[in-house]
């Protein structure tokens, strides 16, 4: 969908104003998995809201606030760090992802707090919803995804 | 779960965007920023020609792209008189971070003060004075008549020396030449005030008097010397947290060139972890010394550079003082200072009586000393750069230690070359501009007890908190406290008076004991709580302002912005102090004295810049500053050619010493004996007690923690003060994380969040310093190091849990700091 921004800088005519985009943006429903697929604290990559939107898939092994599921503990999380942008690897020792750029780390178990980094907002992390047959959604994210001026390009 | 802002899209930056020159005003690095504004009824697009970056912002961007910026770089913020959208972010083209940004810095959009969005309600926007018991915002005239009248009363009835002032010595934030230099002339040429202190320490002194006495400025490299080293040698410093950038882009840089990292810490830091990421853990050396032993370390690693002869010969033969000794020990000078020979008397030390004092194996220190000085297999020099900070400053005889560590450097001829320098790692930006302080004297008056003593009538505080940042901080707030309200007594009892009559009151209630205090600063502090009359200030960027960073980089940082409501530079406030003191004074007859306040008709800032730092550097103007963009000019600016001005990139290529004033231009040794703990009371202390209580720093906040006491991005992370302590520590006194705590001893108490860090040593706590919810200053003794410099890294006392985690507390993460890759 076009965003906020696609309406040039310059003067607008009543008729382009008025075709202008919501005041935020609608998030994709995408199906990630099926809960079945999840193996616990084992990462699955996935991409919301696009392909070009990095993240993981967490079946933490212990209810955290914001999971969801049978245990409450499925969350997910984009990868790009919030610095500027390496890519994070999840570590399962400590339920942590981590930047290679400047060493940052985000905490999964609690919202993807950043535990200590250069980042100004704790990690996004993505809204879940499970339907009756395990299959998992994502359908929201609650920061700004490094990269990007606008969650859903 | 942890704080979100919940934004999911951001106002684009349009192509014809207002852009700004700004330097981070947080910390030493001073990193570029760009500031970017236009009006609210616009917005840039996504199709290349419609924003900043000319790139399309409809597809994904990539690391560590320009074109992104986060929530907390957008704000709407006040243009001359008009909400504007606002967008800092870091400069990609500054050479001191090359576009990164920090978690300080990459805020400092959201820590504008804006009417629009609720960003930093706290800042003060009008002056105020204690009128019928609270706090009343009134004019600025009322309110400066009011402090030059009690001042000019205070000061004729006695004397300059019962005017006591704290003023910031340094640039960024409040600092900078503009406000140094407005301030030093009115204390220091209009009046010669002598019992003044500053921002961080109980007296007007050095941090470092024993480089400069040495003849070296404590800022004499250049940022890429990290890059080009073959050895950093970090003392007391842990630059990952809190000279990032500074770590991130030159010294990082360094350790992937192949230079190797020796720190000298008795606590692993997330500095040291880092380097072991980026260089190998073989190339790092960790020397973790006990407490406050510092001094004999240097002092081994000296002794076997000198025994093995990997000195620098010729540097010091013709660099350096070859005559035994040149000046003596005494009060002034806590050590002898000399020639090398002449030092090597006391200095010398056995690696074995230093693995003994600071215990750390003596083969580390060797070790240590190789690194810094062995030569290479092909027999050339190494080359090695030396940081020092806190750690030591703040730490056990501070002349006697940082002279020790400048001999390894002037031993090993690592000074005025590439890959070299000797340097403090610094906290603020620099920007001290002022007329002599000689005065002052030295050792100057330590002006906490001055005011603990009862002396003093009157108390000018410029943007310093002492109820955070002093030490044997307890009594001092109990006694600035009890005098303050005496004063505020008065006033409420004299409440419907004339001014004459509130004026003659005020000075009734100091001449009995009481304290008039007059706080300008940007928020209402903690210790502004005590103010009488209070004004308000405003920063970097809501004026112009120029500081220089650790590498003494010269920048203008650009006004963008309003001044909050009706808030003043600081260069501007002490004008009209000045010129209410002149007028005061005339009405009272002392027309010689009120001729002394003459020369502040400024009416910019600018105005301040050319009547101090411009009359002694010509050369250098806002214009000129301006055309430098965010690479500014390395200080001493030497001239003018070509339309840009000259710099110097790093001080004394040339081998001549200059800062301690010698005609010889010859480097002095330092004469550096150990004698234990050097502050009176710190051995009883540190007897008395099982808990080491270190004080530290955390990269989140520090250098403005004052303004995230409310930011919700911060207090989720740190929502109490944070004591690490070891796990075992933790279990063996009941505390569970995030439970809060007290540290007590005969000082006083404060407290905090316990915060489990395996890697710390038992009975150690590292407290964070400054914070506005626990002073750890309160728990630290008055006992300083000669010439007046607080040892805060000293202090014991015994811990007691007080509560189980708050439900804040409860939402921390207490993970490892170090990153695992
Ligand atoms: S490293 Fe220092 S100067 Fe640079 S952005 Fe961070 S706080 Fe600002
Ligand atoms: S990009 Fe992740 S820490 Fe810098």
């Amino acid at each position: 969908m076009a965003t906020a921004g696609a309406a040039a800088a310059t003067v607008l005519t009543p008729e382009q104003a008025k075709a202008r985009a919501l005041a935020r943006v609608d998030y994709p429903a995408n199906r990630l998995a099926n809960i079945a697929d999840l193996m616990v604290n084992e990462p699955m990559d996935i991409s919301y809201p696009d392909a070009d939107s990095p993240g993981v898939l967490l079946k933490l092994g212990q209810a955290v606030e914001g999971g969801v599921g049978p245990e409450g503990d499925v969350v997910a999380f984009s990868v790009l760090c919030p610095h500027k942008g390496w890519m994070m690897s999840y570590s399962a020792a400590d339920k942590t992802l981590n930047c290679p750029g400047h060493h940052s780390r985000f905490d999964c178990e609690t919202g993807g707090q950043q535990v200590w980094g250069h980042a100004t907002s704790n990690l996004a992390q993505f809204t879940l919803r499970l339907d009756d047959s395990g299959d998992i959604y994502a359908d929201g994210v609650d920061e700004l995804i490094y990269g990007r001026l606008s969650n859903v390009l | 779960m942890a704080y979100k802002r919940q934004i999911d899209r951001l106002p684009i930056i349009p192509a014809d965007a207002q852009e700004f020159n700004v330097t981070c005003h947080y910390c030493i690095v001073g990193c570029g920023y760009k500031a970017y504004t236009w009006p609210m009824n616009r917005q840039g697009g996504t199709e290349p020609n419609q924003n900043k970056f000319g790139v399309d912002l409809s597809e994904q961007q990539f690391t560590e792209t320009e074109a992104w910026y986060a929530p907390s770089m957008y704000n709407v913020v006040r243009q001359n008189g008009k909400d504007v959208q606002l967008v800092v972010k870091p400069d990609v083209n500054c050479v001191v971070n090359s576009g990164l940004g920090s978690i300080r810095g990459a805020r400092m959009a959201e820590n504008r003060p804006s009417k629009v969005t609720g960003t930093q309600a706290q800042r003060l926007s009008d002056p105020m004075v204690w009128r019928n018991g609270v706090w009343q915002p009134t004019s600025w005239d009322d309110a400066l008549d009011l402090v030059a009248r009690v001042t000019a009363a205070v000061i004729t009835q006695g004397s300059e020396d019962d005017l006591v002032v704290s003023m910031f010595d340094h640039g960024g934030s409040a600092g900078g030449y503009e406000n140094t230099w407005a301030t030093g002339k009115l204390y220091f040429e209009s009046m010669k005030i002598k019992n003044a202190r500053m921002h961080n320490r109980p007296a007007y002194n050095s941090e470092v008097h024993s480089s400069r006495d040495m003849g070296l400025d404590e800022l004499n490299y250049a940022y890429e010397d990290y890059e080009l080293t073959d050895t950093i040698f970090m003392v007391g410093a842990n630059s990952m947290e809190t000279q990032t950038n500074l770590y991130l882009n030159h010294m990082v840089k360094g350790l992937q060139n192949g230079a190797r990292f020796i720190a000298v810490d008795p606590r692993r830091t997330i500095t040291i972890a880092s380097s072991e990421q980026f260089a190998g853990p073989e190339n790092v050396l960790h020397l973790a010394i006990a407490e406050g032993t510092d001094m004999v370390l240097f002092n081994a690693i000296l002794t076997h550079i000198v025994d093995n002869g990997w000195v620098d010969a010729e540097f010091i033969a013709n660099s350096t003082f070859q005559g035994g000794e040149a000046v003596a020990q005494d009060e002034a000078h806590p050590a002898a200072l000399g020639s090398l020979e002449h030092v090597m008397a006391t200095c010398r030390t056995t690696l074995d009586e230093a693995a003994e004092i600071c215990g750390v194996p003596a083969a580390d220190i060797a070790k240590a000393a190789e690194w810094i000085a062995q030569p290479k297999e092909d027999g050339s020099r190494r080359k090695c750069v030396t940081a020092y900070e806190k750690g030591i400053i703040w730490g056990n005889d501070n002349y006697r230690t940082v002279g020790a560590l400048v001999n390894i450097a002037l031993a090993t001829g690592n000074v005025g070359r590439e890959g070299g320098g000797v340097c403090r790692l610094g906290g603020h930006q620099e920007g001290y501009y002022r007329p002599s302080d000689a005065h002052v004297g030295r050792p100057a008056e330590y002006v906490d007890q001055y005011l603990i003593r009862g002396l003093g009538g009157v108390h000018h505080i410029w943007a310093c908190d002492h109820y955070k940042t002093t030490l044997n901080a307890s009594e001092y707030k109990r006694v600035h406290k009890r005098r303050s309200d005496m004063v505020k007594d008065a006033i409420d009892m004299a409440a419907g008076g004339s001014r004459a009559q509130m004026v003659e009151a005020i000075v009734s209630a100091i001449n009995a004991g009481g304290l008039f205090v007059v706080d300008v600063d940007i928020i209402h502090s903690q210790i502004g709580q005590n103010a009488h009359v209070i004004l308000p200030a405003c920063e970097a960027n809501e004026m112009n302002l120029t500081s220089m960073n650790g590498e003494r980089r010269l920048r203008l940082s650009e006004k963008y912005m309003d001044p909050f409501g009706n808030s003043r530079p600081d260069a501007l406030i002490a004008a009209g102090v000045a010129r209410n003191m002149e007028r005061v004074l005339r009405e009272m007859g002392h027309d010689a004295y009120a001729d002394q306040f003459k020369g502040y008709d400024w009416t910019t800032e600018e105005d301040s810049f050319m009547d101090g730092y411009n009359k002694g550097n010509p050369e250098v103007t806002y214009d000129r500053l301006r055309a430098m963009g965010n690479n500014g000019v390395q200080e001493p600016v030497t001239g003018f050619e070509n339309g840009a001005l000259v710099g110097t990139k790093r001080l004394y290529t040339d081998g001549v010493f200059t800062r301690h004033g010698r005609e010889d231009g010859k480097a002095l040794f330092c004469a550096a004996g150990w004698r234990g703990w050097q502050a009176p009371g710190k051995a009883r202390e540190q007897a008395a007690h099982r808990f080491w209580i270190n004080n530290v720093r955390a990269n989140i906040f520090w250098q403005n923690q004052f303004l995230d006491q409310k930011n919700d991005f911060v207090q989720d992370r740190y929502p109490h003060p944070f004591v690490e302590m070891h796990p075992d520590d933790m279990v063996d006194l009941g505390l569970n994380p995030g439970d809060l705590l007290e540290i007590v001893n005969d000082n006083g108490v404060t407290q905090g969040m316990a915060y489990p860090m395996p890697t710390l040593k038992r009975d150690t706590v590292a407290m964070v310093f400054g914070s506005p919810a626990g002073s750890q200053g309160n728990v630290v003794s008055p006992g300083v190091n000669e010439l007046v410099l607080p040892d805060y890294k000293h202090t014991w006392g015994s811990i007691r849990k007080i509560s189980d985690a708050t439900p804040a507390a409860r939402k921390v993460s207490f993970k490892s700091h170090e990153v695992v890759l």
